[in-house]
């Protein structure tokens, strides 16, 4: 019986038999076996899909599995509900925060506490715990003004007023700066030398290889492997994660072009009232160049994709498109000259959710594609367009007729980032092209991006993940506070300076605070 | 437990069969309001859904009926459902189907009494233009300074209502007629009367345009990059910028639509079954036709059967009070709960009811 082999796990904080969890034509789990140790940062490696998130939902008592056990300290471990989790002491940090940005800082950690002491209790409280964990932030600012990396910090802190025993953290650094995700392990790391232990979900293997003592790797469900990341390469558990070998996209050297996009002292107020606003954007980008442009998220990258789709007007010659002023023209004026984009959010921006993929084709292929007369739509055309992107991207759907948001994440991503690419664009910009999508796939976009670029296109790619970033780009720049910094040769750049182009952590460096922290 | 599952894509099934659904719950829920009020359930429903069209007493006045209450129904709605497809939400048809009435008549009085074949045709512009125009007011405030049309569109309605009575006992008061409120009427003045197209029918020129208008919408809906254009914009906003659409054009467009539309319901109504500008010559087509709107799901052949079914309503409701001393408030609200039902079943396209233990997702 399991009970039997769960018995001599007796020291592990929690141990994990057997957990299946079934969703409607996916097991999301199969038989999942391991043990976290008091005091230790175990990595759960595993690309999208393999089952992480649901894993975790079941240890923090939000999905219910289907069969196995868990064994927390010795004792039956089944939290019906995320409340029973965390009087337990298991404490979880979301991907995604769940802060409301009109309240302040306490007033939130405050919301989420059974019974929250005194505001002034709690505000002492939060400034004695972010000191102790070299977290600084204070409690009566407004979560609104708060940067990715300092909302963050509020969810920590909210965590770690309830002495958790187990720290669950889904992919905590794709919102952090280099120099903030060094601050993060610094807590990470006191916090193991006090006996806490961390579930740590993530897929950039080079933190894992640097933070973590033990990590099991998740395909399709099932735990693959188990390894210790430091003494493997990245690329090792890459392909344990994938199954199979990774292909590397290749680069052709470049000889310097004819300029093809060209954005000049650009300012655009924010649209709400926490967007951002561009500030003096000046860039060029040559045909044939991909122009890598990086930040945190929420840094005026989606306006400023806005601004090269059209979506945003300007003044004329503030946006030129190989020497045409276009600033002022619409979307549609912009795809009839060759200049295309695909926006971060797939669904509701890219693509309608409630629109068959077919519809979706036209929606911005209608122009290059002549899909219309007159005004009139040519279906059989647009169905024929609609089936070229889904095959020439490997697009998994049962059907051209399939509602955007009947797919998958990558896949609906593969086939908006293919109806953009296949219309041959001589500029394209690119925000967040991989996100959400497996590795192999993720290759195979940055490869049509590649492609795209040696046959001539000036591409810009925004995205938050630096290595994707370096491995494509020819150049490098980053946004902050919806500035631009001056782009410079991608090759040869460091982590550090990278960091710093994009803002460096918020009002603090790392090592003054942890002094701080100590005195 | 009773879980709402949302379903992967809308139900192609449930979207055809919940305005049946509706019917049939309006039935029960009507025939026990029925009983309530102490009449008989079942006569009270077969008077109102079928002696108007087989009672051999009641269906040869009852069935021209029919035409005449559907079309100025269905004119109206086809252009509301443009809009409301779109998001943009014209309550206000009742107040261009009055104005449009008014132009088309003011038209038509002007020209009193030459005879001509070209002032039926001058009036049913009139009637389209003012209308639309009626509609340009929310329209142009929304876009130029973002107010909700909702209200505007709807306060405007008033402000029509007060113009008619105004009219009615003013400016186009018939000269000959002693005083009394109301204008001449046009069945004495062929050359602006729309007559009936065949005797008995009860199908005039409005039927027609209503035909025009559904199979027009249609065409629109299905094959046309601005009907693309407005489910996108309905759907996803977002996405539709992205897709190249303007926005304010796209209001305009469903405005003053849905405002001509109106307009033109308004002017085949004075001029042909009211035969008269009168202080109430409208009896609430504007409004009925969004219920009408929502009960075809938007779509143009929904909408036509949709708008011979609340006519039959209109006529059996009224055959109903007549016959069985029904009151008019009932029959009023046995109307909403049309709506209401619609509206409540309307969930079970897009989610699917489970029974037993919720599952955490």
């Amino acid at each position: 019986m399991t009970e039997e082999r769960l018995s001599t796990a007796g020291e592990d904080l929690l141990t994990i038999a057997g957990l299946t969890k079934a969703y409607p034509g996916v097991v999301a789990n199969d038989q999942v076996s391991f043990a976290i140790r008091p005091g230790e940062v175990h990595a759960l490696l595993g690309e999208n899909g393999a089952g992480k998130s649901t894993l975790v939902k079941m240890i923090y008592g939000l999905v219910k599995p289907d069969a196995g056990t868990m064994t927390f300290k010795g004792m039956p471990y089944a939290p019906s509900e995320p409340r029973a989790a965390r009087a337990t002491g298991v404490a979880m940090v979301f991907q995604h925060f769940s802060l409301f940005e009109a309240l302040d800082v306490a007033e939130n950690i405050a919301l989420g506490m059974e019974n929250p002491p005194k505001m002034r209790d709690l505000a002492a409280r939060i400034r004695e715990v972010s000191q102790n964990y070299g977290l600084p932030l204070d409690p009566d600012q407004l979560v609104g003004d708060l940067s990715a990396g300092e909302r963050q910090r509020v969810e920590i802190i909210r965590c770690l007023l309830q002495n958790p025993k187990l720290l669950i953290m889904d992919e905590p650094t794709s919102v952090l700066t280099p120099q903030e995700v060094a601050i993060l392990f610094q807590t990470l790391e006191k916090l193991r030398g006090e006996g806490c232990s961390i579930l740590y979900i993530s897929h950039k293997l080079e933190e894992i290889r640097a933070l973590c003592d033990h990590a099991t790797v998740l395909r399709l469900g099932k735990v693959v492997g188990t390894c210790n990341p430091r003494q493997e390469t990245a690329r090792a558990m890459a392909e344990m994660m994938v199954g199979e070998v990774l292909h590397v996209p290749l680069k052709a050297p470049r000889v310097p072009q004819e300029v093809a996009l060209e954005i000049e002292a650009l300012d655009v107020p924010a649209r709400t009232a926490f967007g951002t606003s561009l500030k003096d954007i000046n860039m060029a980008v040559q045909m044939g160049e991909i122009l890598g442009i990086g930040g945190v998220a929420g840094n005026g990258q989606d306006e400023l994709c806005s601004v090269i789709s059209g979506e945003i007007l300007v003044g004329a010659s503030q946006v030129r498109l190989l020497g045409n002023a276009v600033g002022d023209k619409g979307p549609n004026a912009r795809r009839a000259l060759g200049m295309l984009a695909a926006p971060e959010e797939r669904l509701g921006h890219a693509a309608a959710p409630d629109m068959s993929l077919t519809e979706n084709a036209l929606l911005s292929g209608a122009v290059r594609e002549g899909l219309e007369t007159r005004g009139m739509i040519d279906w059989g055309r647009t169905r024929e367009f609609a089936k070229k992107i889904i095959q020439e991207f490997d697009v998994r759907t049962p059907s051209a007729n399939t509602a955007a948001r009947a797919l998958s994440g990558g896949n609906l991503q593969k086939f908006v980032i293919g109806r953009e690419i296949l219309q041959n664009p001589s500029v394209l910009v690119v925000n967040q092209p991989t996100w959400g999508v497996d590795a192999s796939a993720a290759a195979a976009i940055r490869q049509a991006l590649l492609d795209l670029a040696s046959a001539g296109a000036a591409i810009v790619v925004i995205s938050q993940d630096l290595d994707e970033l370096m491995e494509i780009s020819d150049r490098f720049a980053a946004l902050n506070e919806g500035r631009l910094s001056q782009p410079v040769e991608a090759s040869g750049l460091t982590v550090d300076q990278i960091g710093l182009m994009m803002g460096g952590a918020h009002d603090l460096d790392p090592v003054p605070a942890s002094s701080e922290a100590l005195a | 437990m009773i879980v709402l599952e949302k379903r992967p894509q809308p139900s192609k099934l449930w979207t055809a069969i919940t305005p049946v659904f509706a019917v049939v719950a309006t039935m029960i829920a009507g025939g026990i309001m029925f009983a309530l009020l102490g009449k008989d359930p079942f006569e009270a429903i077969r008077t109102i859904f079928w002696d108007p069209l087989f009672n051999e007493q009641f269906a040869a006045f009852s069935r021209p009926q029919l035409l005449v209450k559907a079309a100025p129904l269905i004119l109206i709605a086809t252009g509301l459902a443009m809009g409301f497809r779109a998001g943009v939400w014209n309550i206000g048809a009742e107040g261009q189907y009055i104005i449009g009435a008014l132009s088309g008549a003011a038209v038509g009085l002007a020209f009193y009494p030459t005879e001509s074949f070209f002032i039926f045709p001058l009036m049913v512009i009139a009637g389209a233009l003012g209308g639309f125009l009626w509609a340009m007011i929310p329209g142009l405030l929304k876009v130029k300074f973002h107010t909700n049309e909702i209200l505007v569109s709807l306060l405007l309605v008033y402000v029509a209502e007060f113009i008619l009575a105004s009219m009615a006992l003013g400016a186009l008061r018939n000269p000959e007629g002693n005083g009394f409120p109301g204008s001449r009427n046009f069945k004495d003045y062929p050359s602006a009367f729309n007559a009936e197209l065949l005797p008995n029918t009860g199908l005039h020129w409005g039927v027609v345009a209503a035909i025009i208008a559904v199979i027009f919408a249609y065409v629109l809906f299905s094959k046309h990059m601005m009907g693309f254009h407005i489910r996108l914009a309905g759907q996803a906003p977002k996405a539709a910028r992205f897709g190249g659409v303007d926005p304010a054009r796209l209001i305009l467009f469903c405005l003053g639509t849905s405002g001509a539309l109106a307009g033109l319901a308004g002017l085949f109504e004075v001029s042909g079954p009211a035969g008269q500008v009168s202080i109430d010559f409208n009896v609430g087509y504007g409004f009925t036709a969004i219920i009408v709107a929502f009960l075809g799901r938007l779509n143009p052949f929904g909408i036509l059967l949709a708008g011979l079914l609340m006519a039959l309503t209109y006529i059996g409701g009224e055959l109903a009070s007549f016959m069985l001393g029904v009151p008019t408030a009932a029959i009023q609200a046995f109307q909403g709960m049309l709506l209401f039902f619609l509206l409540a079943v309307d969930v079970l396209t897009n989610y699917r009811i489970r029974f037993g233990k919720r599952k955490v997702a």
